[in-house]
C-alpha cells in the first residue's frame, strides 16, 4: 500500500468527491492560487478552476455563512478555515444557523456542509494560535463532530462527511500534516461514528484522538515492556460517540485512562469519563483518569507549551494511578 | 408618494397586493389578540404597517426560481410567500400542524415548498446565508434571485458588511432590502448609525443603494422588479425602503420611545389604505367590494386561529426528531 502524508489524504478525498459530484465545492482563505495556508488543497485550483476552489477574503463570518446557505439551496460546500482558531469569528453562524435550520424548520431543511481546518496546539503559536475547540463543536446538538489521526482514518472519514447530509465539523492539526500512513489506492469510506481499536490489550483502556493518539500508541508500546497490556481506542468521531466500542473495553480492562488535548472543564474528555464512570461502575478497578491540557492559554516558550499539554509522561502518572501504583 | 400611473397594472393584480396585505393585517391583529390570550408565548414581533414591503417586494419574484430569507418579523413575509396561514397560526400556538411542526415557532417560519428559507432569530445572521443561495443559484447556471431582508437593527452587524463584499466581488443575484422601520428594539436609527441614508451604503462596496418608499406598495413593487433584473445579471443591489412599524418592537414592548405623533404621521400614510383609496379613484373597487374582501381575510384569519386551537401539541417523543438528516 502506499505511504502517504495526512495532507495528501485530505487532498485525495477532497479531489475524489470534487470528482464524482459537481456540486461539491472548496471555499476558504487562500485555498485556491496559493494552494491552502498548509497545503492541504494543493493543485485544486488548477485542476478544477476558480468556480470551485473559491478564494475569500479574511470574513470567516461572511465565507462560512455563505456555506451554510449554499449547502441548504443544495450544493455540499466544504468550507476550509484556515485554523478553528479564525473559526471563532464564525461560530454564530455555526451553532446558531448550521446547527438550528434544520431543527427550528420541522426537518424541511438539509445543511451538508463540512467545516474544516488544523485545530489544537501547534508550537510556537503562543495563546491564539494554539487552542484545541473541539469541545465547544462537540456541546452543541446538530453538529457532527469528527477527529482522526490517521491518513487512512481522515482519507475515508473526510469522504463520508462531504457525502453526509449535516454539518460536519472536521478536526486536524498542523502538527499532523506530515505524518504518513498507508492508504489504500482503491476508493473506500470509513463511516462517522465508528471507533478504531488502534491496539488491542486486556490491562487498561486509553482513549483518545486526533494528534494525542501519536503519544498515546507511544505510551502504550513503552507499557507493554512493563507487562502492561493497553487496548487504544480512537475515537475518530466525537460526535456521535461510539459509546458501545468503549463499554465493551472497558468491561474487558476495567481501568480507563482519557487523554484530551482539550482543556477539562466540560470538555469532550471529561464527557467520556462521566460516561464511563456512570455506565461502567460496576467494571471499574480504579476511577477513570483523564489527562487533558493545563487550563491556562497557551504560553509561547516550547519548554512551557509542552507542559501544558498532556505528555507521555502524563498518560504513565494515569495508568499508574488507574493501578494504584 | 410618487405618482404611479395605476392604468399600468392589471386590476386582478393590484387586488391580489391589497388581498396579502390586508390578510397579512389582518392575521398579525389576530396573532395579538392570541398572544394576549396566552395562546402564543416568547417573542413575537408583529408586521403591522409594513405590509407594503413584503408584499410589493415578493410580488416581483418567481418562487419557482427565486428565493427569500428574512429575519424574526417574519409573518408577514411568510404570508406574502403564499404560505397557508393555518400552517403559520399553528406554528406560533407551537402545534404539530405548525409550518415548523411547533419547534420553531414565530421567529421561525419556513416552507421550502415555497423557497421561503425563514425566519432568523439573529439580527443579521441570514445575510450571509442569503449570499449562499446566490452562489447556488450562479453555481449551476441558474435564473433565480435571492431577496434577503433584514431592518435597520442588523445593517450595523458585520455580517451585512462582509455579505455585501462578498455578493459584489462573485457578481452574486441577491437584493438586499433594510426595512428601515426606523428603531432596532426601542434604539432610533438615528441615534446609532454614523449614515442615516441607508442607501449610501451600498457604495462602499461599490453597489448599487436606491431608497424606497416603504408605505407605497407600487414604489416597493417597481423598485424591487428592477433590482431582480440586476441580480439576475449579476448586480447585487441594496434597497433602504422606508417604512414603519406601528406596534412595538415585540409584544412586551409599550414603545415608550417614540411619540404619538410620529405613529399618527405613518398610519395617515397607511400602505392598505393608500392602496385601497387608488383603487376606489380608479374603479377598481368600491367601498362594498373593500368591505366583503375584508370580511373574508378576518374570517380567514379566525379559521386560522380554529385550526391552530384544535390542532395536537407535538408529541414529546418528537424532541430527537429533526436534529439530524
Amino acid at each position: 500500500m502506499p505511504e502517504i502524508t495526512f495532507r495528501e489524504a485530505l487532498r485525495q478525498a477532497i479531489d475524489e468527491e470534487m470528482e464524482r459530484d459537481e456540486n461539491v465545492f472548496i471555499i476558504g482563505e487562500e485555498v485556491g492560487e496559493y494552494n491552502g495556508a498548509y497545503k492541504v488543497t494543493q493543485g485544486l485550483f488548477d485542476k478544477y478552476g476558480a468556480k470551485r476552489v473559491i478564494d475569500t477574503p479574511i470574513t470567516e463570518l461572511g465565507f462560512t455563512g455563505l456555506g451554510i446557505g449554499a449547502a441548504m439551496a443544495g450544493l455540499r460546500p466544504i468550507v476550509e478555515w484556515m485554523t478553528f482558531n479564525f473559526s471563532l469569528l464564525a461560530i454564530d453562524q455555526v451553532i446558531n444557523n448550521a446547527a438550528k435550520y434544520r431543527y427550528m424548520s420541522g426537518g424541511q431543511i438539509k445543511i451538508p456542509v463540512v467545516f474544516r481546518g488544523p485545530n489544537g496546539p501547534a508550537e510556537y503559536l503562543s495563546s491564539q494560535h494554539s487552542q484545541a475547540l473541539q469541545s465547544l463543536y462537540a456541546h452543541i446538538p446538530g453538529l457532527k463532530v469528527i477527529a482522526p489521526s490517521t491518513p487512512y482514518d481522515a482519507k475515508g472519514l473526510l469522504k463520508s462527511a462531504v457525502r453526509d447530509d449535516n454539518p460536519v465539523i472536521f478536526l486536524e492539526a498542523e502538527m499532523m500534516y506530515s505524518w504518513k500512513g498507508e492508504v489504500p489506492k482503491d476508493e473506500y469510506l470509513i463511516p462517522i461514528g465508528k471507533a478504531d481499536i488502534k491496539k488491542e490489550g486486556r490491562d487498561v483502556t486509553l482513549v483518545s484522538y486526533s494528534k494525542p493518539m501519536k503519544i498515546v500508541i507511544e505510551t502504550a508500546k513503552e507499557l507493554e515492556n512493563q507487562g502492561i497490556e493497553a487496548e487504544v481506542i480512537d475515537l475518530r468521531t466525537i460526535v456521535p460517540l461510539d459509546e458501545k466500542t468503549l463499554y465493551e473495553s472497558v468491561r474487558k480492562t476495567n481501568r480507563c485512562v482519557i487523554v484530551d488535548e482539550s482543556w477539562p472543564f466540560a470538555s469532550v474528555g471529561s464527557h467520556i469519563a462521566w460516561l464511563i464512570s456512570k455506565n461502567c461502575f460496576d467494571l471499574l478497578d480504579a476511577p477513570v483518569e483523564l489527562v487533558s491540557s493545563e487550563p491556562v492559554p497557551m504560553p509561547y516558550n516550547h519548554k512551557l507549551e509542552l507542559a501544558v499539554q498532556p505528555s507521555k509522561e502524563k498518560i504513565l502518572n494515569a495508568v499508574n494511578k488507574v493501578f494504584y501504583k | 408618494m410618487q405618482n404611479y400611473d395605476m392604468n399600468r397594472y392589471e386590476p386582478q393584480f393590484l387586488k391580489n397586493l391589497l388581498r396579502r396585505m390586508l390578510l397579512i393585517r389582518r392575521f398579525e391583529e389576530k396573532a395579538a389578540q392570541m398572544y394576549g390570550l396566552r395562546k402564543i408565548g416568547g417573542f413575537c414581533h408583529l408586521y403591522i404597517g409594513q405590509e407594503a414591503v413584503a408584499v410589493g417586494s415578493i410580488a416581483a419574484l418567481d418562487l419557482k426560481k427565486d428565493y427569500v430569507l428574512t429575519a424574526y418579523r417574519d409573518h408577514g413575509h411568510a404570508i406574502a410567500c403564499g404560505m397557508d396561514p393555518k400552517a403559520v397560526m399553528a406554528e406560533l400556538f407551537g402545534k404539530k400542524t405548525g409550518c415548523s411542526k411547533g419547534k420553531g415557532g414565530s421567529m421561525h417560519l419556513f416552507d421550502v415548498t415555497k423557497n421561503f428559507y425563514g425566519g432568523n432569530g439573529i439580527v443579521g445572521a441570514h445575510i450571509p446565508l442569503a449570499v449562499g443561495f446566490a452562489l447556488k443559484i450562479k453555481y449551476k447556471n441558474e435564473d433565480g434571485a435571492v431577496l434577503c431582508f433584514f431592518g435597520d437593527g442588523a445593517i450595523h452587524q458585520g455580517a451585512f458588511h462582509e455579505s455585501l463584499n462578498m455578493a459584489k466581488i462573485w457578481n452574486l443575484p441577491v437584493v438586499f432590502i433594510c426595512e428601515n422601520n426606523h428603531y432596532g428594539m426601542g434604539t432610533s436609527y438615528e441615534r446609532v448609525s454614523s449614515v442615516t441614508e441607508f442607501s449610501q451604503m451600498g457604495a462602499a462596496y461599490n453597489i448599487t443603494g436606491v431608497k424606497v418608499n416603504g408605505m407605497d406598495v407600487i414604489d416597493v413593487f417597481e423598485n424591487v422588479k428592477t433590482a431582480v433584473q440586476d441580480a439576475r445579471q449579476g448586480k447585487p443591489v441594496l434597497l433602504d425602503i422606508d417604512t414603519y412599524r406601528y406596534k412595538g418592537h415585540s409584544m412586551t414592548d409599550p414603545g415608550k420611545y417614540r411619540t404619538k405623533e410620529e405613529i399618527e404621521q405613518f398610519q395617515q400614510q397607511d400602505p392598505v389604505i393608500g392602496l385601497k383609496t387608488q383603487m376606489i379613484e380608479r374603479n377598481i373597487i368600491n367601498e362594498t367590494d373593500y368591505n366583503i374582501i375584508d370580511e373574508e381575510l378576518k374570517r380567514i384569519s379566525a379559521e386560522s386561529v380554529e385550526f391552530a386551537e384544535n390542532s395536537e401539541e407535538p408529541p414529546v417523543e418528537n424532541i430527537y426528531e429533526d436534529l439530524f438528516a
